[in-house]
């Protein structure tokens, strides 16, 4: 049976990053919209917003949600879903913090 | 249970719309496959004009991408055609030689472009109008060559005509009848529009038939029947279409025009469909896009195995998408005998209207000029409506409740979303919505150009009646709280309270973290409160004033230097272009404040290009005040009566950085012939012998209106003083985003008036303007000398791609 590889890969110390407003990383040709919420958590997810790909790391962190910055489309940034009235839905990375420093699995 | 095959020829508008009706329907029932002739998928071939008129990008008007198919896990085999349908043996054979059994097969064929059998027709230089490649083709021609000559006249021919004027090309229309759109129009309506065009620059053949194409090798112009030449490089043939039935005929279905369907889109042969173009129901061939989703509806229910009404035919509305030029046509529009119409004409304006009335029932209208009644007279055509009850209306000017009240369910409130009356009004009733903002969350109704609103607004009224009362119609600030703008205001000032944080908690918010509207809302009335004491939460500013830049639609963003009324020096100058070229901007644009844009920056240059420049940020992306936009003046000019540049520049020098509700825009003048447009800006200052007229509420965008005499003031000092204490009334009253323009019909012009006559409270004013303006530092010098802003908000962080 194969294990599928998964790639750890330190992205930074969470004490850099602010609290609410999202982090661009570039891995290799992923772009990826790292988010350090107001509870603390870290959460990746796509760097795209499926409506017209406007970029998800500038938009304006609310809980569990960013808004894009484009035409607003609220997303979910744990489980990518899109809210009503808008569908669709972006993909998810695993993040965690370990020693303070923030890991994206992939 | 296996899933049944769907197989759909033709990946156009038809098919594929009825493939996701039946998609919507039932997810699960179908496997499908879609095989289109053209490589790319579905779009929207009416907007090809629009493409060809340069408004429009190909990939503007794709309506379903590739990751729409994939998402639906349907197959799509683009640029294959299918050459051969074995109706008995259920399976089709494609031109690579594919075969694929269907228990469904959809035909979608579309129409062919009609081309003219004459000599020459087969030239490189004569294109159709019908798909990409044309308009390339088109695109492509007008680079090298001059004149184009296109033939026909109608609908098609003319979008295709206007689309290379606009490629710069000079344009000969050629047509067969003595006026244009003569199956849509009327005599007087075709001639009204010939002469309009004739004044966007083309040129008219009418009565002509075209016998060849002449021209050694290339195409070099064309020759009438009576032996008139016209020269030309390109030549569109655009009289018309046909519908592409050679499959079908092939496959031994029967076809007359189209291919014959009955009332739910099934051919004479089991398990065959057709939809579109294509089809023939009744004797007719559609060749606009409502009836084709229309029938699309009805087959996907049909092929789901759910219930549906019968599809009884169309009543069909065309208007010509040329800009500048309003045609509508719908119904029957021609007089004879037993018709009477009602017209009304107005030579001088350009206007026509035409009614056509049978046995006291509208059957037809014809408008030019203005088409704002088009879709009123469609559906009153289509329900075989009664005169008087257009007269009526007519009349009444019907608003409010009674007007939505007599639409019906099936009538589009919102056009950009396609949200019917029905889908609102069930919307209110079954999720008990109380207000518009409300509505446009649940339907969508109002989110795009936001013209709806009114008409939402009247529909809740007539849905709720009674239970609609005053106090769920003040507006709250957002979904998160119930309570209005004023309310929040008050209870921050008296509470005392300092974070958006605290407002939400203290204040009952619905949701924990608030959203992107009431965020920056409440962080501005906080600011705006306590401007010495309130610290600016950047995570509650939207992205452009957070970045101190102008994001764009990929991602970059754009740079706009502070130039104090739009006045610069070679110095200046020359650092723009040094920083343009060193970092590769693509696109230096002048913006309509008078100032550079440098556009397409990428986010980690933006602090080192600020640093280059050394000039402070524009604001141009700021709720704040924009710029001051200046004529020349009396220092040069023969009229100026006033030093409008050094006005400018003072109003500038004082109130950049400000924070406001929305963003501010000024203006001086130096004269009536008002240069520096003082007419639409938030304040707008003329100056005229010996004083200075201030102008207010004014606004050239959105909300366009004209601004309203404030007052007339003698000195420079003067109009300081006035300004200074209107925009800090607005700043204290408006809501967040809403501008001087709606502010100033809000509050009544009188109103403000009367609080600014008084010398003690614009003092008062000024004092707490004063206050407000000492705190502000430049934001471009703040990210040069802070390593924690650059890092925090401009670096990204870039991992490589060898990943151990």
């Amino acid at each position: 049976m194969v294990e599928a590889i998964r790639y750890r890969i330190k992205v930074g110390e969470v004490n850099e990053i602010p609290k609410e407003i999202g982090k661009t990383v570039k891995i290799g040709p992923l772009e990826i919209a790292l988010f350090r919420l107001a509870s603390g958590e870290i959460r990746a997810i796509e760097n795209r917003c499926p409506h017209k790909g406007g970029v998800l790391a500038e938009g304006m962190v609310s809980g569990d949600h960013v808004f894009c910055p484009m035409h607003d489309w609220k997303i979910n940034v744990t489980d990518g879903k899109v809210q009503a009235p808008d569908v669709g839905c972006v993909k998810t990375y695993e993040a965690v913090i370990e020693d303070g420093e923030v890991i994206i699995i992939l | 249970m296996t899933k049944q095959k769907l197989v759909l020829v033709g990946n156009g508008m038809a098919g594929v719309r009825c493939i996701e009706e039946i998609i919507k329907l039932e997810p699960a029932q179908y496997e499908i496959t879609i095989f289109g002739s053209e490589p790319y998928p579905n779009y929207n071939r009416i907007q090809l004009s629009k493409v060809l008129q340069g408004d429009t990008t190909i990939k503007d008007i794709t309506i379903n991408d590739w990751n729409w198919y994939e998402e639906n896990h349907i197959l799509l085999y683009p640029g294959e055609t299918v050459v051969r349908i074995d109706p008995k043996g259920q399976m089709v054979l494609t031109d690579k030689g594919r075969q694929v059994d269907y228990d469904k097969l959809i035909l979608a064929t579309g129409s062919l472009p009609f081309m003219l059998p004459i000599p020459g027709a087969e030239k490189p230089g004569v294109s159709a109008f019908r798909d990409i490649k044309d308009c390339e083709k088109m695109i492509d021609y007008a680079k090298s060559y001059k004149k184009a000559a296109v033939i026909g006249g109608g609908l098609l021919g003319l979008e295709a005509a206007r689309g290379l004027l606009n490629l710069g090309m000079e344009v000969s229309v050629v047509h067969l009848s003595d006026y244009l759109m003569e199956r849509q129009l009327d005599q007087t309506a075709g001639q009204l529009l010939q002469k309009e065009l004739e004044l966007q620059g083309m040129n008219f053949y009418l009565e002509k038939q075209t016998k060849e194409i002449i021209g050694d090798g290339k195409v070099e112009g064309l020759l009438f029947s009576d032996g008139e030449v016209v020269p030309a490089d390109l030549v569109v043939m655009a009289v018309g279409i046909r519908p592409n039935v050679q499959l079908a005929k092939d496959s031994g279905i029967p076809v007359n025009r189209g291919i014959l369907v009955n009332d739910f889109m099934e051919t004479e042969i089991a398990n065959v469909y057709a939809v579109g173009e294509c089809a023939e129901h009744r004797g007719t061939v559609y060749g606009l896009v409502a009836p084709l989703y229309e029938q699309g509806k009805v087959l996907a229910k049909a092929i789901c195995g759910q219930e549906t009404k019968a599809y009884l035919g169309s009543t069909v509305s065309t208007q010509l998408k040329v800009s500048g030029v309003d045609v509508f046509s719908a119904g029957e529009i021609f007089e004879n005998e037993p018709i009477k119409t009602m017209k009304v004409f107005d030579d001088y304006r350009g206007m026509y209207k035409k009614i056509l009335i049978r046995d006291g029932k509208i059957i037809g209208a014809v408008l030019f000029g203005d088409t704002s009644e088009g879709n009123k007279l469609l559906r009153l055509i289509k329900k075989g409506a009664d005169i008087f009850e257009y007269t009526e209306s007519a009349q009444s000017e019907q608003t409010g409740t009674s007007f939505v009240a007599s639409l019906p369910d099936e009538e589009i409130i919102c056009g950009c979303n396609g949200v019917t009356k029905g889908t609102i009004v069930n919307a209110i009733q079954t999720q008990g919505l109380t207000s518009a903002e409300q509505v446009k969350g649940c339907t969508n109704a109002c989110r795009s150009c936001g013209g709806c609103k009114p008409l939402v607004t009247d529909l809740l009224e007539y849905t709720l009646g009674d239970k609609l009362n005053k106090a769920d119609q003040k507006e709250p600030i957002c979904g998160c709280t119930t309570l209005t703008r004023d309310e929040v205001v008050e209870a921050i000032r008296e509470k005392g309270l300092s974070h958006t944080r605290e407002v939400m908690n203290v204040l009952g918010w619905k949701t924990e973290d608030g959203c992107s509207k009431c965020r920056p809302a409440l962080n501005y009335y906080l600011g705006m409160l306590d401007p010495i004491k309130y610290h600016d939460e950047r995570e509650s500013r939207f992205v452009n004033e957070r970045m101190h830049a102008n994001i764009q639609k990929d991602g970059t963003y754009s740079v706009v230097p502070r130039m104090y009324g739009g006045v610069t020096n070679a110095e200046e100058l020359r650092k723009i272009a040094d920083v343009a070229e060193k970092y590769a901007v693509p696109l230096i644009k002048l913006t309509g404040g008078q100032r550079i844009d440098l556009l397409g920056v990428k986010k980690e240059d933006l602090p080192k290009m600020w640093a280059d420049l050394d000039m402070p940020s524009g604001y141009a992306y700021g709720k704040s005040l924009r710029t001051v936009k200046t004529c020349v003046g009396e220092s040069f000019c023969r009229f100026g009566t006033q030093d409008s540049i050094g006005m400018g520049i003072r109003m500038e020098k004082k109130f950049e950085r400000l924070s406001t509700p929305h963003k501010v825009k000024m203006a001086v003048s130096a004269c009536p012939r008002n240069c520096a447009e003082s007419g639409i800006k938030d304040l707008g200052v003329v100056g005229v012998d010996g004083a200075w007229e201030l102008y207010v509420g004014g606004n050239g965008g959105t909300h366009l209106r004209a601004a309203d005499l404030l007052c007339k003031v003698k000195t420079q000092d003067e109009v300081m003083e006035m300004t200074g204490a209107y925009i800090q009334y607005y700043r204290e009253t408006a809501n967040y985003l809403e501008r001087t323009s709606k502010w100033v019909e809000r509050m009544g012009l009188d109103q403000i008036k009367s609080v600014l006559e008084d010398k003690e409270t614009r003092d008062v004013l000024n004092r707490r303007m004063d206050e407000a303006l000492t705190v502000l530092k430049d934001p471009w010098q703040e990210a040069i000398n802070s390593s924690d802003i650059r890092k925090e908000l401009y670096e990204t962080v870039k991992v490589p791609v060898d990943m151990k």
